[in-house]
């Protein structure tokens, strides 16, 4: 398993490097000339040069790369150009909501997927199949902007059992924090339950007429403990894939959610620096999302390692 | 101990009703071996699998007969007590040992659930247990191995653990399902061996289900053969070897090849299909595919008749009408392999 971790540890550095060239070219793929850019078409050419000095864009490429690289690795992203705040604190301020929608629409997720799935499988020659089949697709088809103004008109106007829109830090309360945070957890749990819960009923299905299955009833075990034991570990090594590629794009989901639920999060930082073209903003958020996704498919690798063991000893 | 009565197993398909086991019966005494041959696709599987209710219903159902074991019928008897049954009272080894085990938990764990399922043990006494089966079964340094994964077995180390999961509960009938048709020939001989001392050492009764005829020569008290979902032919093993009066059964031996014999002599193959199990051919079942087929066996559909003691076959030739088509048959091969 150390052999494993560290030849997994060693993949990322590639990643990285191209995801770092990517973040970095974002500033010098825009056409034009950045700085003028970010000041607006009525500056003036001193106050042009002033901030390509400032952003050190009057360097070569190489030299701005690792400069930059090398910043980055001493945990500074730069600057704010709008707020002149470090861009490092600034993402660190938004992360708590972000991560909040995220750990609690994850939790619906499994909460719900994962006894679904389970309930079909044990179920699997009535009725209840094709019924999944169809609730599955649409749920994971569903246009979260429209399902999340669905729910808010719906369970925060019509019957306001639940808050429209906001944030409230756990700091000051856990359950005005999770009240907050049900709709749009649910909005963005949606589409994972379809995929997930999809995803593990195949691979439960795939398992259920496995020989080792066979082998399992033959042992004379309740058919309960056959699903939930034998056929459930099973089904969850090709599931964790799409759990993983789903956390990453759980944060995806968030740009939209935190803007419809005006969540202070790092997607609507996002969309802010985006109006406000505060490229270094933009830069550190966008690495920050990809430093993210790297580590979530790292950890899947890993558990991957965990819940197979022919992978694990390869 | 265990009888089979009448029974039906019948699969439906969107083609129609596949009739895989049709009236099939016969009885297993304790520390008896009885060989169910035939060719892929005679039923012999589902018939081994219906014993233990382990096909999936639906779209299996069995329309008539019985499964008697110890006098309970096991088609009428509760989830419950089918589960009592199952691994501890019969059980059943398959095919395929690279696949039979569950690939993500330990050898030892697999061992200890079969043992734990029948017997309320502690961990340490099921693990006690699970060495022993180990040792059992011939598995070097068992101790060791039980922390192993199925992937770091062999096919024949595989196929033992799997008789050791299959005798955690000391059953009383053990069905083997072409257990070494995935093994090569030594670790099939070595297999069979492992059976063969299993039953002295316990005395459980074991139904084999093969398509080699070798093996069942070695191993078997009683032989049935089938075809089409039907036993075609039963008796001794030297019944059906030397005094078969079964075209089918003649025309599998004579499509093996022999050791002993002048390599003049062809092999001949069983000419044509199985026949189709939905719409199945009018008279006898095999009478498309006979050599031996008379216009009267394309009408009649023979029933098993005592041509020996404990020797019945189904076909409605006389043993001496048998005997002058055989030779009549190998005087044209003879003709056919001179010119």
């Amino acid at each position: 398993m150390l052999q494993y971790t560290i030849r997994r540890l060693i993949s990322i550095i590639p990643v990285m490097l191209v995801v770092s060239i990517i973040v970095f070219m974002i500033v010098h793929l825009t056409p034009g000339n950045p700085a003028y850019l970010i000041l607006g078409e009525d500056s003036s050419a001193e106050a042009v040069q002033q901030l390509e000095e400032q952003l050190g864009l009057n360097q070569p490429i190489v030299v701005q790369f690792f400069d930059w690289v090398i910043n980055v690795f001493k945990g500074d992203l730069g600057e704010s150009v709008y707020s002149s705040e470090p861009v490092l604190s600034i993402i660190l301020d938004r992360i708590g909501p972000t991560f909040s929608v995220m750990l609690v629409s994850m939790i619906f997720t499994l909460v719900i997927a994962i006894p679904i799935a389970i309930f079909v499988v044990w179920k699997r020659q009535t009725v209840l199949d094709p019924l999944f089949i169809s609730a599955s697709l649409l749920g994971a088809s569903i246009p979260e902007f429209w399902f999340a103004m669905l729910l808010v008109l719906g369970l925060g106007v019509s019957v306001p059992i639940f808050p429209v829109a906001g944030y409230i830090p756990i700091a000051e309360g856990f359950l005005s924090w999770l009240h907050h945070l049900i709709l749009p957890a649910f909005v963005l749990a949606t589409v994972e339950i379809g995929l997930i819960s999809r995803m593990l009923r195949d691979g439960m299905l795939e398992a259920v007429n496995q020989d080792y299955t066979k082998t399992a009833r033959a042992k004379g075990i309740k058919e309960s403990a056959v699903l939930m034991k034998h056929v459930f570990a099973n089904a969850l090594i090709p599931t964790t894939t799409v759990i993983g590629v789903t956390i990453a794009g759980l944060l995806g989901g968030t740009v939209i959610i935190e803007t419809i639920f005006t969540i202070p999060g790092i997607g609507q930082l996002l969309i802010d620096s985006i109006h406000r073209r505060d490229y270094p903003v933009i830069q550190g958020v966008v690495l920050f999302i990809a430093v993210i996704y790297v580590v979530i498919n790292l950890l899947v690798d890993l558990l991957y390692g965990l819940l197979d063991p022919r992978i694990r000893y390869d | 101990m265990l009888e089979i009565k009448n029974l039906k197993t019948y699969i439906d398909t969107e083609n129609g009703t596949v009739k895989a086991v049709d009236d099939v019966s016969f009885q297993i005494k304790a520390g008896e071996t009885i060989c169910i041959v035939g060719e892929s696709g005679s039923g012999k599987s589902v018939l081994a699998h219906s014993i233990m209710q382990l096909n999936p219903s639906p779209p299996v159902f069995h329309p008539e007969g019985e499964i008697l074991f110890e006098g309970k019928n096991l088609l009428d008897v509760s989830e419950k007590e089918l589960r009592r049954v199952r691994g501890n009272e019969i059980s059943m080894i398959f095919q395929d040992p690279m696949s039979s085990l569950n690939p993500v938990f330990r050898v030892g764990d697999q061992l200890i659930e079969a043992i734990r399922s029948h017997e309320k043990v502690s961990k340490k006494a099921a693990k006690k247990r699970a060495l022993e089966l180990l040792t059992d079964v011939g598995i070097p340094d068992p101790e060791r191995r039980l922390h192993d994964y199925p992937h770091q077995f062999s096919g024949g180390m595989r196929q033992r653990v799997l008789i050791a999961i299959a005798l955690a509960g000391r059953p009383k009938v053990l069905i083997a399902d072409e257990p070494t048709t995935a093994l090569d020939v030594t670790i099939q001989a070595q297999i069979l061996e492992l059976m063969r001392s299993i039953q002295k050492k316990y005395g459980t009764a074991i139904i084999l289900i093969t398509h080699d005829l070798g093996v069942v020569a070695q191993i078997a008290d009683r032989v049935l053969v089938m075809y089409s979902g039907r036993i075609v032919e039963k008796g001794s093993v030297s019944d059906i070897f030397y005094r078969s009066t079964m075209p089918y059964t003649w025309s599998l031996l004579r499509s093996l090849p022999r050791i002993d014999s002048d390599t003049s002599d062809r092999l001949i193959p069983i000419q044509g299909q199985p026949s189709n199990l939905i719409d199945r051919p009018k008279g006898c079942h095999f009478s498309p595919r006979c050599p031996f087929a008379t216009k009267a066996c394309l009408e009649i559909d023979p029933s098993l008749t005592e041509r020996g003691e404990g020797h019945w076959a189904a076909c409605i030739l006389s043993e001496e009408e048998f005997f002058n088509k055989k030779q009549e048959f190998e005087v044209n091969a003879q003709k056919g392999a001179v010119k």
